[in-house]
């Protein structure tokens, strides 16, 4: 993984000393509100309902066991022993006291990490797929293309003060599995006819009140020219993008208003005179930065082969785990693991301090010392020879990590919703609580299949409840929560929105309308292979409407 | 009109406070001051402008409330969480918006 030169030091050395003294400053009196609140949340502190909020950032979700280890010790020495995984690859601790902030960000500039541009109208953390590196679909590591662009973009002068946030994500392979069709620049790694290197360029897509699937406008652009390329979307982003109204200045209204043909006519406009500047990028750095992300030395291991046999035949749980959790590693004797965040009747997406400690131990001994958060809330140990993964699967049932659900309708994104949220209308995590807890039976689980159901509790949509199978919208209605929910959204290479399917259902209702629209899936699918968001796409909304709202309707009114 | 209370974050923590009669900012929504009449809600108004001014708290608001056998509950689902706390058991050894549980 990419390490801090001495640049990156002192840099953010001197970003950490630059907040110590304005929260001295503001704890003294000597500076207001109104001008202190800027500068807290450009280093990641907001405040939410009962106390500060700090968001990390974890670049393109890439960690190590030392950093993850400095995770756990903030959540133990400042907050209240645990921390957040969220939908944007970060972690989120909940109860820092602001005093406390500048003690934590040194410490986290120690294990070169910060939290820096994780708020504020900038550009924010380059998310990547979490497999990146070691899938096997792949065609190039998105990662050493994310991380040119954070260093490119990190207190960027021109965009530091976007017309509103702005979001890109990075897939190396055909799968997409960075959601990179519902970010403001999305880019897809591929190879040309001729073998180069080059990426399919996305442009404007997004969630929150307007969800839109971003517009393709370059089918190849040449690697050297990712920079200059960015840039010349992000300035007809900062000349034209609307500051007149908060709510319609992403670049995806950009886009929408403007035409995709156009906008992609004034982005070459502007690539033309930024083509050949010192923007573009050299062969020399991009394989400098590459070399960064080099796979780690993979022994042989064909024991795993025969091993993996003999254990799947002697636990049954463990065979269920390693047929949910595991995937095909692009070495054949190895596998990518995701942990599973999402324990039955658990708060997803969150980790206890001992816990994170734990995953940095096992990763350290198992996995190359390499960790992943996935924007799906998990974390993935990206490479474990089969012939680890019965003593690394003992590891995690210890430390209550081993839930065999990834892909699956227990393994729910939730955002923090109104428990925490200062923006949220209703609540999420106990939605996803109850609904866990009522399909959480393995047997159940794997009948069901794949079915991802995101949950927000307000349209900024954290939660990414557009874009799943089913998703859950909270929202207040007369003093209450309701809850709008959507069928059909994708976030994948065939990204769609869901589309909502009637009146919304009180809290109470919500899980039996989930059983309902299970039930109705099960009823009608071809067979056990085909899953729930290819048969509502083959057989429309009209069979979970008539069974949501059909005579025995039990929808709020 | 519905009874009102002042509530706000303390600077230096961010953790929730109300206001109460004596003007102290504190922890639980239980003891804060209600204002029942328009003259007392302007009081509670120029508080927090003032507490706020003089860098204590932010996040100052005038909220609704209603008492129930004695107890303050605010109308706003919202404000429930925030005086109550998260919902949820989110971590060991934690509830509500309290430090560690006390030992029986």
């Amino acid at each position: 993984m990419y390490r801090y030169d001495e640049f990156d030091h002192a840099f953010v050395a001197d970003r950490v000393a630059q907040f110590r003294d304005q929260v001295t400053r503001r704890l003294s009196g000597e500076l207001a509100e109104d001008a202190f609140k800027p500068l807290r949340l450009m280093n990641g502190v907001y405040l939410q309902l009962h106390a500060y909020m700090l968001r990390v950032a974890i670049p393109y979700g890439t960690l190590n066991s030392n950093q993850m280890r400095m995770l756990a010790h903030i959540a133990r020495k400042y907050d209240r022993g645990y921390g957040h995984f969220t939908t944007r690859q970060n972690i989120q601790y909940n109860w820092p006291k602001l005093s406390e902030t500048p003690d934590i960000l040194a410490d986290l500039a120690s294990v070169e990490m910060h939290a820096i541009q994780t708020s504020g109208n900038c550009i924010r953390n380059v998310t990547a797929d979490h497999f990146a590196g070691a899938a096997a679909d792949e065609v190039a590591d998105p990662r050493p293309y994310a991380e040119i662009l954070r260093q490119w973009s990190s207190v960027h002068p021109e965009f530091s003060f976007l017309p509103r946030k702005f979001k890109i994500a990075v897939t190396g392979a055909e799968r997409d599995r960075a959601a990179i069709q519902v970010h403001d620049i999305g880019l897809h790694l591929k190879k040309n006819d001729k073998g180069e290197i080059g990426f399919a360029v996305y442009v404007g897509g997004g969630q929150g009140r307007t969800p839109m699937i971003a517009k393709k406008i370059r089918d190849f652009l040449p690697e050297e020219d990712l920079l200059s390329y960015t840039t010349a979307i992000m300035r007809v982003y900062n000349l034209h993008g609307r500051r007149d109204n908060k709510y319609k200045a992403r670049i995806k209204i950009l886009v929408h208003e403007t035409g995709a043909e156009e906008l992609a006519r004034q982005v070459e406009v502007e690539f033309a005179e930024l083509k050949n500047t010192e923007l573009k990028l050299p062969e020399s750095d991009i394989q400098a930065i590459t070399t960064y992300f080099a796979l780690p030395p993979l022994a042989e291991r064909p024991e795993g082969w025969a091993n993996l046999a003999g254990w799947k035949k002697a636990d049954p749980d463990f065979a269920r785990w390693v047929q949910q959790n595991v995937q095909p590693h692009k070495h054949p004797d190895y596998g990518m693991v995701t942990v599973s965040l999402k324990p039955i009747g658990g708060i997803p997406g969150d980790a206890s301090d001992s816990q994170m400690d734990a995953i940095a131990d096992l990763a350290e001994e198992y996995a190359f010392d390499e960790i992943r958060i996935s924007h799906e809330q998990n974390i993935i140990l990206p490479h474990v020879a089969l012939a680890d993964l019965e003593a690394l699967y003992r590891g995690l049932v210890s430390i209550g990590l081993a839930t065999a659900n990834a892909g699956l309708i227990t393994d729910i994104i939730a955002c923090p919703g109104l428990d925490y949220c200062a923006l949220a209308n209703a609540r999420s995590i106990p939605l996803a609580q109850e609904i866990s807890t009522r399909f959480g039976n393995p047997d159940r689980q794997a009948e069901i299949g794949e079915l991802k159901i995101k949950i927000s509790g307000c349209i900024n949509a954290c939660g990414h409840h557009h874009v799943g199978h089913i998703g859950l919208l909270g929202v207040e209605k007369k003093g209450a929560e309701l809850y709008q929910i959507t069928l059909g959204g994708s976030g994948d290479e065939n990204t769609s929105i869901g589309e909502i399917i009637g009146r919304g259902f009180e809290p109470e209702k919500v899980t039996d309308a989930i059983e309902t629209i299970v039930n109705t899936y099960l009823s009608l699918r071809k067979d056990a292979s085909e899953i729930f968001l290819d048969a509502y796409r083959r057989v429309g909304p009209q069979p979970f409407k008539d069974a949501l709202y059909g005579s025995n309707a039990q929808a709020a009114a | 009109m519905a009874d009102k209370v002042l509530t706000a974050n303390r600077l230096s923590d961010g953790i929730s406070v109300w206001l109460d009669a004596s003007g102290n900012w504190v922890e639980s929504l239980q003891d804060a001051f209600v204002a029942r009449h328009a003259e007392a809600v302007t009081a509670l108004e120029a508080t927090g402008k003032a507490a706020f001014a003089d860098n204590k708290v932010v996040d100052v608001n005038v909220i609704d409330i209603e008492e129930v056998s004695g107890v303050l509950r605010p109308l706003r689902l919202r404000e429930r969480v925030r005086a109550e706390g998260p919902t949820i058991d989110y971590a060991p050894g934690y509830k509500g918006l309290t430090g560690p549980v006390q030992a029986a």
